[in-house]
């Protein structure tokens, strides 16, 4: 089965949950929804949603909390 | 009439060369932060260098165009689309009334450059068009674009010769340069020897906080100064110093630590020492650094900096010569 890819609009930081005590928005193995946040980009001193593009199950993380991203970098693939 | 904003992009901004001049009062300079691409945008599309355009960063805007009219995209490598057509940047194109210009994501570089011709007629503030975000003045109402924004447009005599107007590929600014070239001063004698050499040899990283205002560095070691007993005015901490005023380009260390290059719309005084400055000529290249990216400074004295200037005034008059009279 072919993977679908959720790529990162921006460059900056990557996190995968809203604060660092709460919940990943997505974990491994998750079920993904069109426009379902699954992560968050910190540049220019604010934080932005990252939107799914795709739709589909069993999301797989390619990065970590906390690395560093590229505009157009994958950040997750889906099944 | 007028471009309407679809969709604004993260944070697109009008801006035009700036408004110097107030800096005594504590207004920055503001304007492009690649003044170079800003004003080569212009010209291609037959408008005067100073006129007001928009810059783009990391993500580009959606926008329809209410009237025919004749646009450039310069700068970084973003590819774009008008009616779903792929279009080449550093030339001037024809766009028909009710086409849609998108952007895809960015490939090389940060800031984009969008030229209109007329220029987008926002009124001026002190003498310019740029916004001044920080301030909440200039450009649209002081922000971003915003989805809705319907951005008005200057008049403008078409000439059928202005369409296709391009830069040869040897005459495109490389951004892809590394090297960032500093005068060391006014402050610099605040450090230990060993401790800015130091800093001229070790890799720094463009942060996430890097702005307008600001490009933060991070990665190197922390500073090391020379011991002293604070001045009268001056706060404790050894990155401190009397109130003085800041040059655009300046590096400030708060506390030794990361790096600041202050920016287009950075303050105009401060307490913090400064190890150098960016030259005037290396000032484009940082606006289109992405955090993450890795640099070198690279330590050049006044005569080297003076000969960098010239050589970037003669390319920008070749680039002149070439459009106008092409």
């Amino acid at each position: 089965m072919s993977k679908k890819q959720i790529m990162s609009p921006l460059p900056g930081t990557f996190y995968r949950k809203p604060s660092p005590d709460s919940e990943n928005f997505k974990n491994d193995g998750d079920s993904v929804e069109i426009d379902d946040v699954v992560g968050l980009a910190e540049v220019m001193k604010s934080f932005h949603e990252i939107k799914s593009t795709v739709s589909g199950g069993k999301i797989q993380f390619l990065i970590e909390d906390g690395d560093a991203i590229m505009p157009g970098q994958v950040i997750a693939e889906v099944e | 009439m007028g471009v309407k904003v679809l969709n604004p992009g993260l944070s697109t901004t009008i801006q035009d060369l700036g408004r110097p001049g107030y800096f005594h009062l504590g207004i920055p300079i503001s304007g492009a932060m690649d003044q170079k691409a800003m004003r080569v945008a212009n010209l291609l599309v037959g408008n005067p260098e100073s006129a007001a355009g928009l810059e783009i960063v990391f993500t580009g805007p959606t926008l329809r165009f209410d009237e025919a009219c004749l646009i450039a995209v310069t700068g970084a490598e973003m590819p774009f689309k008008l009616d779903g057509v792929s279009q080449s940047p550093w030339q001037s194109i024809q766009v028909e009334k009710g086409q849609t210009l998108e952007f895809d994501y960015l490939r090389a570089g940060a800031r984009c450059y969008l030229s209109v011709s007329g220029g987008i007629d926002v009124p001026l503030i002190l003498g310019s068009r740029s916004t001044y975000l920080v301030g909440s003045f200039g450009g649209m109402l002081g922000r971003p674009i915003a989805a809705g924004d319907i951005l008005p447009l200057g008049d403008y005599d078409y000439l059928a010769s202005q369409v296709g107007k391009n830069l040869p590929t040897e005459m495109l600014p490389n951004i892809s340069v590394r090297e960032i070239r500093v005068l060391p001063g006014l402050y610099s004698h605040r450090l230990t020897e060993g401790s800015i050499s130091r800093f001229f040899s070790e890799k720094w990283v463009v942060a996430s906080e890097a702005d307008r205002m600001g490009y933060r560095f991070k990665g190197g070691q922390a500073l090391e100064f020379v011991e002293r007993k604070a001045p009268f005015g001056a706060g404790s901490d050894p990155s401190n110093i009397v109130d003085s005023s800041y040059a655009y380009g300046s590096i400030q260390v708060p506390s030794g630590t990361e790096p600041i290059i202050l920016h287009r719309d950075a303050v105009s005084a401060g307490g913090y020492f400064t190890l150098g400055a960016v030259i005037s000529a290396d000032m484009d290249l940082i606006a289109q650094l992405q955090p993450n990216t890795s640099v070198q400074f690279v330590s050049i004295d006044m005569a080297e900096a003076l000969a960098a200037r010239a050589e970037r005034v003669a390319a920008m008059e070749q680039i002149r010569a070439h459009i106008l009279t092409d």
